[in-house]
């Protein structure tokens, strides 16, 4: 994947939070923020934004997928980056939104011209703002999952290791299979229920085998799978302390450089 | 051995057998170590990102030529076969595939087929139809030979029997090979096998195999094999019958080259393999050996359907290596079985429906978290994930008269469409989801414990106390 470069150091963006953000993990949300304003951008967040559309668009309904895509061209009128952090949902405005409106010429334009400013979030740090985090901690070995649509649309599993291994006292372990998919894919993990704890199974096996502290991803479906599942198991056996916390990638940064101040 | 019945899997219960298999401790291992040793395989083939991107962008134009001109290219291809002395038949079910093939046995008087191996083969199931008219018809194939001892369908395009263990096949050997004593040795196994195979390609009146290429400019038929046994299957009978599906044409043999070095290296992780046939013509007066028959039949089997839409007709590009089954995490954890179709795996899922109908095989398209590994890899870059989808939209939506596929709106639930309208509703009017989210954040602990598909093995989606759009209120 060819890193983007935005024209200049942008003063502003558009904060596209993600439906799963806004709901599940809204510290997430807020830490990308504030990580995104202590590097000196003002932040927007546009407040009628919902969803992407993607979860409806991968399960095959696609006029309920458009209506409620339609509703989010119209949120970023200026014309600065956009900056969403979760990959998959980037990757459905970048990459899925302008076929998606080949059939309305207005929208499709709309589509297209907001398409070449959405960052997923670890992807604006490094090649847009070039953010050298500064680590503010004691030694820890975390370990890196990064969402399919992410990895494969996005390269942000690239852009999101470059970040922890900046921070000195960070080591990152590598697990075994790191680009298998984690067995979330949406409505896939309830349509395939098996299909899908077997594979979240092995990943959560996978991340404890590298006796990481804790996995931090830079997408929230992934963790609300794989963690939920850690903690279904820790419940099973018993245990009170989780065997494998997690956070996103942007609480994870913005605690290891000294907070939003 | 022909008097064993086949053991048919039904493509309904995909669930229920993709289930059985994900419990299976030892199954699980195995299906791992085999796809995590062709992974290997393969990556060490394409050690050059930009040079696998290059080869496989011309792959792909390849295919898409040929299906872009694929009647024409048939007629081509039918006329300089016929030219060389090819006999050319046209098929265009399953059963009348059988009929042409046993006719041919019937003309010649021929009860013993020596088969290649070949995929249609398997997606007609001719060896049933074959063993209905009183033609025994031995795989020759190792892999195919072990299943048609066993009574299986293969689980794999490549590896047929890569579901099989060397302990399984040392005893199956044993009870069904006079003679044999058990062995897990895999050279033993391997040359009772081929002893075995060796007197059957002797005494056999017919040869079947399959086809990987079928050149229209020359009227060249192409076999790519490992074991041998294609070149002998497809020379020491008297008549040879190759049978291949009509996608599977290209325009001209330079289009060979670049293909065979994609098939090769994505399959098994081979430069080349050890045999690559080139059938051009019978034998001719003065020539030592070769058939004295060459028949072709060419398979529609619900083939035209994809073909007639644009977008589907990428589906037939595949050249049949089976790359997106190794890398595809899903066919990891359930096997090719599962899938109860000829073709498992993402292209499984992908060109069944156009073959059996969406009714037979609506759990398929969903069976996909649509990582994409399947697409990265493709060797002629069919962009799987993205067929899955469009897929996706044909089996959910309300059946409609005058669909293109057979058997659109086979998983139609107006349950579920209504599920969906509801969550458009809200998701697409802000001041809606404003009420809707403010609600669930506020009222979290009415969230059900038990959510199905999802907390069997995981804890409760609940959603936060305070939503983003909350937290930055108080925030400023």
């Amino acid at each position: 994947m060819e890193p983007r470069q935005a024209p200049g150091r942008p003063t502003d963006v558009y904060f596209f939070a993600t439906c799963v953000i806004d709901q599940f993990y809204p510290e997430a949300g807020l830490d990308a923020i504030r990580l995104l304003e202590r590097e000196g951008v003002t932040v927007h967040f546009p407040a009628d934004q919902t969803c992407c559309g993607q979860p409806a668009y991968t399960s095959g309904f696609h006029a309920e997928a458009r209506q409620v895509a339609r509703r989010q061209l119209d949120l970023f009128p200026e014309p600065w980056p956009v900056v969403v952090p979760s990959g998959s949902c980037a990757g459905m405005m970048k990459h899925h939104y302008p076929s998606f409106f080949a059939g309305e010429p207005e929208a499709r334009k709309q589509a297209e011209a907001l398409s070449g400013r959405i960052y997923e979030f670890t992807e604006f740090l490094v090649h847009v703002l070039g953010y050298e985090p500064k680590d503010a901690s004691g030694p820890t070995k975390v370990v890196l999952h990064t969402s399919c649509s992410a990895r494969r649309e996005m390269g942000a599993h690239v852009t999101g290791r470059a970040l922890l291994d900046k921070l000195d006292g960070v080591t990152v372990a590598q697990q075994d299979h790191e680009a298998e998919c984690c067995g979330f894919g949406g409505t896939f993990a309830l349509r395939h229920p098996e299909i899908s704890a077997a594979m979240v199974r092995d990943k959560v096996a996978a991340l404890k085998a590298t006796g990481a502290e804790k996995v931090v991803s830079a997408d929230c479906g992934c963790l609300m799978n794989i963690l939920g599942h850690a903690a279904w198991q820790d419940r099973q056996e018993g245990r009170r302390q989780l065997s494998l916390p997690g956070e996103h990638i942007a609480s994870f940064l913005l605690k290891r450089t000294g907070g939003s101040r | 051995m022909s008097r064993q019945p086949l053991h048919y899997i039904p493509t309904t219960g995909f669930r229920e057998r993709s289930k059985a298999v994900v419990e299976d401790d030892f199954l699980q291992k195995s299906f791992r170590g085999a796809m995590d040793f062709l992974m290997a395989k393969r990556a060490a083939q394409f050690p050059d990102g930009n040079e696998f991107e290059s080869l496989r962008r011309l792959g792909e134009q390849i295919r898409r030529n040929s299906l872009d001109k694929l009647p024409a290219l048939l007629t081509q291809l039918e006329a300089n076969l016929v030219r060389n002395g090819i006999q050319v038949h046209w098929a265009e079910t399953p059963e009348e595939a059988n009929r042409i093939i046993l006719a041919i046995c019937e003309k010649h008087g021929a009860k013993r087929m020596v088969k290649g191996k070949s995929m249609v083969s398997e997606e007609i199931e001719f060896n049933h139809a074959a063993e209905a008219a009183g033609v025994e018809a031995i795989e020759t194939d190792m892999g195919e030979y072990i299943l048609q001892l066993a009574g299986e369908k293969p689980s794999h395009i490549i590896m047929p029997a890569i579901h099989k263990t060397k302990a399984q096949i040392a005893r199956l050997f044993e009870e069904k090979i006079p003679g044999v004593a058990y062995t897990e040795d895999v050279d033993a196994l391997i040359q009772i096998g081929r002893r075995v195979l060796r007197q059957k390609f002797l005494e056999a009146d017919i040869g079947l195999s399959g086809v990987n290429f079928a050149v229209a400019e020359t009227g060249t038929l192409c076999l790519v094999e490992n074991e041998g046994n294609g070149r002998l299957s497809t020379t020491v009978p008297k008549v040879h019958v190759a049978i291949t599906g009509i996608e599977k044409v290209i325009e001209k043999l330079e289009h060979v080259p670049p293909l065979l070095s994609l098939l090769t290296r994505s399959a098994t992780g081979q430069n080349i393999t050890t045999y690559f046939n080139i059938i051009s013509r019978p034998r001719q007066p003065g020539e030592k050996d070769g058939p004295e028959e060459v028949h072709l039949v060419l398979l529609d089997n619900g083939r035209t359907q994809p073909f007639a839409d644009e977008e589907l007709r990428q589906t037939l590009q595949c050249i049949r290596c089976g790359a997106c089954m190794n890398h595809c995490p899903v066919y990891t954890h359930i096997g090719g079985h599962a899938y109860g179709t000829t073709y498992p795996g993402p292209i499984g899922e992908i060109i069944s429906p156009h073959l059996l109908g969406l009714e037979a095989t609506a759990a398929l398209p969903s069976a996909s978290s649509l990582c994409g590994a399947c697409g990265d890899v493709c060797p002629v870059n069919i962009p799987i994930p993205d067929l899955l989808v469009r897929l996706r939209t044909e089996v959910y939506s309300e059946p409609c008269p005058d669909a293109r596929l057979k058997g659109q709106g086979a998983g139609y639930s107006p349950w579920m469409t209504a599920i969906w309208r509801a969550w458009a509703a809200i998701y697409g009017h802000p001041a809606l989801y404003r009420v809707y989210s403010w609600l669930a954040s506020r009222l979290n602990w009415l969230t059900p414990a038990r959510q199905a598909g999802w907390t069997s093995v995981r804890t409760p989606l609940t959603p936060a106390p305070r939503r983003l759009r909350d937290l930055l209120k108080e925030k400023r």
